[in-house]
């Protein structure tokens, strides 16, 4: 993995999430079932510079989420450690530098109509950072800050004294913007921003993040499945698969160049219009189940380099990939179709 | 709530164009059973400067008044009751009207205590979850287990036996509001926590962690609110059972003494007249706490279906 960046923004090492999904005791104790643990994410690394977007893709249940989490503090880690701006905020900070941090950290949701309080005015949905941390001094520079967050994200101050379902989905989505920067942060983790929207309302939202990020220098970590938006969006990528980070690259190279079978894959879906008509490799398979995940590679029965090494030993992250068969050069990175129409 | 620049229609008027003032607006049986809630309560808040006397002052009282039918002379004073007299000369309108003064001050005040209790255990329990949750919720099971009724008469048999004789009765008031907000409280915990359960898995609230809210300012600040709606339709069907819990404490002759008579009270020292013919000492404080609990019960019945969009 290369960080861009001598000392990164944010940094996350050894990140493991393990959730308990066992059923309850006394059924455990009457049916005789053993306990079943569900490993998340496991052992996931990643640096991010300032200024930089760095985005997470994979598959439903690839953990992404649970990364995205565990990095804003809404979920502690079962084990490793998340740094941002030289804070462990896993443990060992001292309650000032956290809540330093923790304002200059704040998190999009996927779901613009769950993530805004239904009885809340816009207003106050904007204002409660602003208060909680308190940025302002007085009701009228409150209100006069309210009001300049709107405008900033293209909603008309008179909009606050509005309800949250009086607005469209991306407006709800504007709106939640507006909070995220409504404590001044730097660092926003974006969490599926826009797979709740419209077409073409997604493309609004996401030239108003991209807009955003150069006029504040917003440094983003950006969860996707969608491998479109992620192209547009993403200065680095990082793949994941049931868990674990198998591929990171910068945005360019992954795409016109992507190492691991699994990112081929991925990549090889995409509906491209340069090219249709084409017989396509459909993706095979589906995600394992991660109760009880195959051994070795969590891949390899998806994977059509599989070998036996594969199904035994799980692959180390080296180079920016964790695959064998790439470690072997038994395959070589592979230029995709998009390779051809790469802007 | 923050002032705003362009203040919307007033709080009243955006009640009143609600579906649920649409509903009310929709239901004869909503419209009056406010009606008669509403009198009843003016009527008793009003009792002092109503009542043609004070019951409770026996100064007022004059025995040979005693017994007077419904709408009879005496034959001795010569003077008129409209709803008759009882054994005391006590004057009916009088008795009902600071009876049921003292039936809604018990039930108003024990389901304020309730609520207090229930809804703080139940946020608390609901959103710490675990132990705690499992720890108030079997509290609330075991409470739930017992007849309200015996868990009053409980509390009751506590203070009978702490507070010496002579300040027994002055304080019989706020036990009663003790015992029956402490046998009840334990309905809210269940909804409140239910509430909580849900909106705690909501995004808003992780939001809301993420500012680094504290736990209680989420409680307060993003739970309660929605709360607010099953716990008030909780709350006036409660009404109506704390003062029909009252009445059967005061006819068992643990509630109000004879002297500061409830409903309930009245309708104890009526019943024994009930053979003798003199039927209108027990039959009209009992028509009175039939009519009050009804109203509020039908009112209570109402609001649940308002409030509900299933039953719609």
């Amino acid at each position: 993995m290369s960080a861009p960046d001598a000392v990164p923004f944010v940094s996350v090492e050894g990140l493991n999430r393990v959730f308990d999904v066992s059923p309850p005791f006394l059924n455990r104790i009457v049916e005789g079932k053993p306990k079943q643990l569900l490993r998340a994410v496991d052992d996931v690394s990643f640096a991010i510079a300032r200024g930089e977007t760095f985005a997470l893709v994979g598959e439903s249940g690839s953990g992404k989420s649970t990364v995205a989490r565990m990095v804003v503090g809404l979920l502690q880690p079962t084990r490793g450690r998340v740094t941002i701006d030289g804070v462990p905020m896993t443990g060992g900070a001292d309650a000032d530098d956290l809540r330093r941090v923790r304002r200059r950290m704040q998190m999009i949701f996927q779901d613009p109509y769950a993530s805004l309080n239904p009885r809340w005015r816009v207003d106050r949905i904007v204002a409660e950072p602003i208060r909680a941390f308190g940025l302002r001094d007085g009701e009228a520079e409150i209100r006069a800050r309210v009001g300049e967050l709107l405008a900033f994200v293209g909603l008309h101050p008179a909009d606050g004294v509005k309800y949250p379902h009086e607005f469209s989905g991306g407006q709800r989505q504007r709106i939640a913007i507006a909070r995220a920067l409504a404590s001044d942060a730097e660092f926003i983790v974006c969490d599926e921003p826009t797979s709740a929207l419209d077409v073409s309302v997604q493309a609004q939202i996401l030239n108003l993040m991209r807009d955003l990020q150069d006029r504040l220098g917003l440094t983003y970590l950006f969860i996707s499945h969608n491998l479109a938006v992620v192209r547009h969006m993403a200065s680095r990528i990082g793949v994941m698969y049931l868990g674990r980070m198998v591929e990171i690259g910068d945005g360019r190279g992954l795409f016109e160049r992507p190492q691991h079978p699994y990112t081929r894959m991925l990549l090889d879906a995409v509906p491209d219009l340069a090219h249709i008509g084409r017989r396509r490799e459909p993706v095979a398979g589906e995600i394992p189940n991660p109760i009880s995940p195959p051994p070795g590679c969590t891949f390899n029965p998806r994977c059509p380099f599989a070998n036996d090494r594969c199904r035994q030993e799980v692959p180390p992250f080296r180079d920016g990939v964790a695959c064998h068969a790439i470690h072997e050069g038994r395959i070589e990175p592979a230029p995709t179709l998009l390779a051809s129409t790469a802007a | 709530m923050s002032a705003a620049p362009l203040r919307p229609p007033g709080r009243l008027a955006r009640a009143w164009d609600s579906d649920i003032g649409y509903a009310f607006r929709r239901s004869p049986v909503a419209m009056l059973s406010t009606l008669v809630v509403l009198l009843a309560v003016g009527a008793s808040v009003l009792a002092p400067w109503l009542a043609p006397q004070d019951p409770f002052d026996p100064t007022q009282l004059d025995l040979m008044d005693g017994m007077t039918p419904p709408l009879g002379t005496n034959e001795i004073t010569g003077r008129t009751f409209w709803l008759g007299t009882d054994p005391q000369g006590r004057d009916l309108v009088s008795a009902i009207l600071f009876g049921s003064r003292i039936s809604l001050l018990v039930g108003f005040a024990s389901v304020i205590l309730s609520m207090a209790i229930g809804i703080s255990a139940g946020l608390v329990a609901g959103y710490l979850g675990g132990r705690t949750d499992a720890l108030v919720m079997r509290i609330a099971d075991v409470q739930l287990s017992f007849p309200a009724i015996l868990v009053a008469l409980l509390v009751f048999g506590i203070f009978r036996g702490v507070v010496p004789p002579a300040r027994q009765e002055e304080a019989t008031l706020s036990v009663l509001i003790l015992a029956i907000g402490l046998s009840n409280w334990a309905q809210y915990a269940r909804t409140v926590r239910a509430t909580t359960l849900v909106e705690k898995g909501k995004v808003y609230v992780e939001a809301a962690r993420l500012i680094g809210l504290r736990p209680l300012a989420i409680m307060v600040k993003h739970v309660l609110p929605n709360v607010t709606g099953p716990v008030l339709v909780i709350a006036t069907i409660n009404l109506a059972l704390a003062i029909i819990e009252e009445a059967t404490l005061s006819f068992l002759g643990v509630g109000m003494p004879p002297t500061q008579p409830s409903l309930g009270t009245l309708i104890r020292v009526g019943q024994g007249y009930l053979f003798s013919g003199e039927l209108w000492i027990l039959a009209f404080p009992a028509l009175a706490l039939i009519v009050l609990s009804l109203a509020i019960n039908l009112l209570g019945d109402w609001l649940r279906d308002a409030l509900d969009p299933k039953l719609r």
